[in-house]
């Protein structure tokens, strides 16, 4: 199956692995919240920093409160100044919580946020009282929103705590489920750029052409795996070998076919597509969840993200790509419940909703499409900003902008349009 | 009509700490119930007045322990207000007496504590701790005090060794306490040198969590005497939630905005008390207490701590059972440990710990820490009869 021995990879070192050190544990961060507060998840699941505000009197306040102190008037969350000044630091050096001790001294502040209200947050520890610092929505190992602050225009990788909030790709070990996919040779590259250890790309029906076959080969620490995910048995062979070892999956599998309900072959095609996305997100997510859930506290090596890229269709499709649409929304469901699993062992689903790509078989959909080298930059970015759900594209962005403020009208207008 | 004349307080009652007991809450309030009754001669039953304090109750409130112990109160009152519930629940018990509502209430502050039920309660203490503060680092009370600590030392010049002869006196007094769990001597060094938890918090910072309970008696200063009970009268009180929402960072309690009113109420100055029991969860919040309360300007604060004798001979006696700090913080009793010290030494009944000639005490909670500031204040004198 293995096309090439794996390279030895260049600028970043992984640390050798000690069978006499203690593996740690996954263990729940302390995740409950109260429903408003997950207001402030959404924002940070992508990547914006939004705050609650009085919708009256316009204060922001902040935890976020069901009305507000000022006024008396509705809250919601409204875009803010990502400044502060630390007021106060201190370093936790013996946390009452099992995960926090675990990973004791955490550092924590007091800061004033330019608009007004105070906060405790994750800090930096360049960062010291009276200190300007630039604060950022995150998610943490439990999925749910946190403030951190840290320098302005600082390197935020070098803090533990971001690190262990975010999936930098560097020094770790990454699955591309199919590498015909158009992302997948310039998500090679990218990932070999991050530092990333080894890229494991996943080939069905290895008698099929690959044309970027080289180019793939030629990237440092990629090699090509048989994989084919509508197979159980090829999917099981790879887990055998790679599960206990791959710390990123990027799931690009497709098989974008158009095609209305009504046309002749919708249902034999439906059927295809249902395989290779929702069934094959199923069977690699049954094969490989497991192996890196568990792995999912084992620090800046640990497993930390799976990143599905699927379609924006999966929220809304026009009427000619019926059963693509079903199947990419039937594979973002699937998304969810794997979200909740792989979660409790810390590590994070992504979902990208992408617009159509330069994959050949768009070629009925009008441009702009999203290149290959967009997509693979905006994976990067996610696993960096420790992202959840990620819009690429203008089509997609604009699409789920449109769903946001009137979801019937988008219905309406795919409908007649034909096209999204 | 802000007097409390003709109501007063009697019978101290501490059931005494253990660091962890398999006794709810309900077994240990039962207890200094007893203690009350047996202490006043008065049947349990016929305390027609009931005010509970305590976080480990539930699912109970106050309303369940009146048939846990065959009561019927007329008046009823749930203080689980943390380090404020004794002056809030001795306010109410005051007002309820004084307009004949009841006319003896039983004040109990109770809590358990397991091996796991601290750490436990801390995830859901309050809803923006919930959300804003234990997903950050998770040191449950300490992470939050320290952050107060370091900017309200930072503010006032104060070290950690003008801090820790709050703490180092404290343990002095509770050598002669046989209630207090710590009682083992402790030097400044040993202060300075204990293991950080949360910088500037170090270990002897903090107090230990225990189960315990605390109670007293509010009533008619004619049925005190009645009973023969010994009594101290109560002179003035304040209490403030919420009182500077504006502060960036809590620099001040809520006894910054009260305490003018307390004195003038009381008709002294604060260098006319005898002794004084402040709320000292940690025990820079009892030099904040000190500030606000008017011995001395904030800024002042390290001369004053420095001049200042605060032991039981001293010229300001201060926690003089060794306070929370070394007695242990048996929950919601922790509340209560200051007034019920104070009746104990108006009433000359501290023994080896007795404060000569204690004719007038200054008594001061703090409480329930929400987000990043303590939001529950409150202060009461108390006189010798």
């Amino acid at each position: 199956m293995t096309d090439t021995p794996i390279p030895p990879h260049r600028s970043h070192r992984r640390t050798p692995s000690d069978p006499l050190r203690r593996t740690r544990q996954p263990l729940p961060l302390p995740g409950a919240r109260s429903r408003a507060a997950h207001l402030l998840t959404a924002a940070a699941a992508r990547g914006e920093f939004a705050l609650p505000c009085c919708t009256a009197c316009g204060r922001y306040a902040w935890p976020i409160p069901e009305i507000c102190p000022a006024c008396l008037g509705s809250v919601a969350l409204a875009t803010a100044p990502p400044g502060g000044r630390v007021l106060s630091a201190t370093t936790a050096e013996v946390p009452a919580d099992p995960y926090f001790r675990e990973r004791a001294p955490w550092r924590v502040g007091l800061v004033a946020l330019d608009c007004g209200p105070q906060a405790v947050v994750h800090l930096h520890p360049a960062s010291d009282p009276g200190d300007a610092v630039r604060l950022t929505l995150m998610l943490d190992r439990a999925g749910q929103a946190v403030l951190h602050a840290g320098p302005i225009g600082g390197d935020m990788q070098t803090d533990p705590k971001w690190r262990e909030m975010t999936a930098d790709p560097a020094t770790r070990r990454v699955l591309i489920t199919d590498a015909r996919h158009v992302a997948a040779l310039p998500l090679a590259r990218a990932l070999a750029n991050a530092g990333t250890a080894e890229i494991h790309l996943g080939l069905p029906e290895p008698w099929k052409p690959l044309p970027t076959r080289a180019a793939l080969l030629a990237v440092p620490g990629a090699r090509l795996v048989g994989l084919d995910v509508t197979s159980d048995r090829s999917v099981a062979d790879l887990a055998a070998d790679l599960a206990g070892r791959i710390e990123i999956v990027v799931n690009t599998a497709d098989l974008p076919r158009p095609g209305d309900l009504l046309a002749p072959a919708a249902q034999v095609q439906a059927r295809a597509m249902t395989e290779v996305l929702s069934l094959g997100l199923m069977r690699m997510g049954r094969a490989f969840g497991p192996a890196l859930a568990e792995r999912g506290a084992d620090g800046d090596q640990g497993a930390v993200a799976w990143v599905n890229v699927l379609s924006v269709m999966a929220l809304a499709a026009p009427p000619g790509w019926a059963g693509y649409g079903a199947a990419h929304a039937a594979a973002l469901a699937l998304s969810r419940s794997l979200r909740a699993e792989l979660g409790r062992g810390g590590v994070r689903l992504v979902t990208m909703l992408t617009g159509p790509t330069e994959d050949s078989w768009f070629q009925t959909l009008d441009h702009p499409r999203v290149t290959g080298a967009a997509l693979a930059r905006a994976i990067i970015e996610a696993l960096r900003r420790g992202l959840e759900e990620v819009a690429v594209g203008d089509v997609a962005r604009d699409l789920m902008a449109r769903l946001a403020e009137n979801p019937k009208a988008v219905e309406r207008e795919l409908a007649r349009a034909g096209r999204l | 009509m802000w007097d409390y004349d003709g109501v007063v307080l009697a019978v101290p009652v501490t059931v005494p700490y253990v660091r962890h007991s398999t006794r709810p809450a309900q077994w240990w309030a039962g207890q200094a119930l007893a203690r009350l009754a047996a202490g006043s001669g008065v049947a349990h039953r016929d305390f027609d007045g009931l005010s509970v304090a305590s976080f480990s109750l539930g699912p109970d409130t106050a309303v369940g322990l009146t048939r846990d112990f065959g009561l019927s109160p007329r008046f009823l009152d749930f203080q689980p207000m943390g380090g404020a519930s004794g002056i809030l629940a001795l306010r109410r018990a005051a007002r309820a007496v004084q307009s004949g509502d009841a006319r003896i209430v039983a004040c109990i502050a109770a809590d358990g504590n397991g091996p796991y039920s601290f750490r436990r309660s801390l995830e859901n203490f309050s809803r923006a701790s919930q959300d804003a503060v234990y997903p950050y680092g998770a040191g449950g009370p300490n992470v939050g005090f320290a952050l107060i600590a370091r900017a309200f030392m930072v503010a006032n010049n104060l070290t950690r060794s003008d801090i820790g002869r709050i703490a180092v006196s404290q343990r002095r007094n509770a050598a002669l306490n046989p209630d207090a769990l710590l009682r083992g001597p402790m030097t400044l060094d040993d202060y300075l040198s204990a293991r950080p938890i949360a910088p500037p918090l170090h270990l002897l910072d903090c107090v230990m969590p225990c189960a315990g309970a605390e109670a007293f008696l509010v009533l008619p200063e004619v049925e005190a005497r009645a009973q023969g009970l010994p009594f101290v009268r109560l002179t003035a009180a304040i209490e403030r939630t919420n009182a500077f929402p504006d502060d960036p960072v809590m620099l001040r309690g809520g006894w910054a905005r009260d305490a003018s009113a307390l004195w003038d109420r009381a008709g002294v100055a604060p260098g006319a008390v005898d002794l004084v029991q402040t709320y000292d969860d940690y025990p820079f919040i009892s030099a904040m207490q000190f500030a606000d309360m008017g011995f001395c300007a904030p800024a002042e604060l390290p001369c004053f701590l420095a001049d200042r004798d605060l032991g039981l001979t001293g010229d300001l006696p201060h926690n003089t059972s060794g306070g929370q700090l070394s007695a242990g913080q048996a929950g919601c009793a922790g509340g209560f440990l200051g007034l019920v010290e104070a009746l104990r030494q108006l009433t000359g009944t501290a023994g080896a710990r007795q404060v000569v000639r204690a004719k007038r005490a200054l008594v001061s909670g703090f409480g329930m820490i929400v987000f990043d500031r303590g939001l529950a204040s409150g202060a009461a004198i108390l006189e010798a009869a």
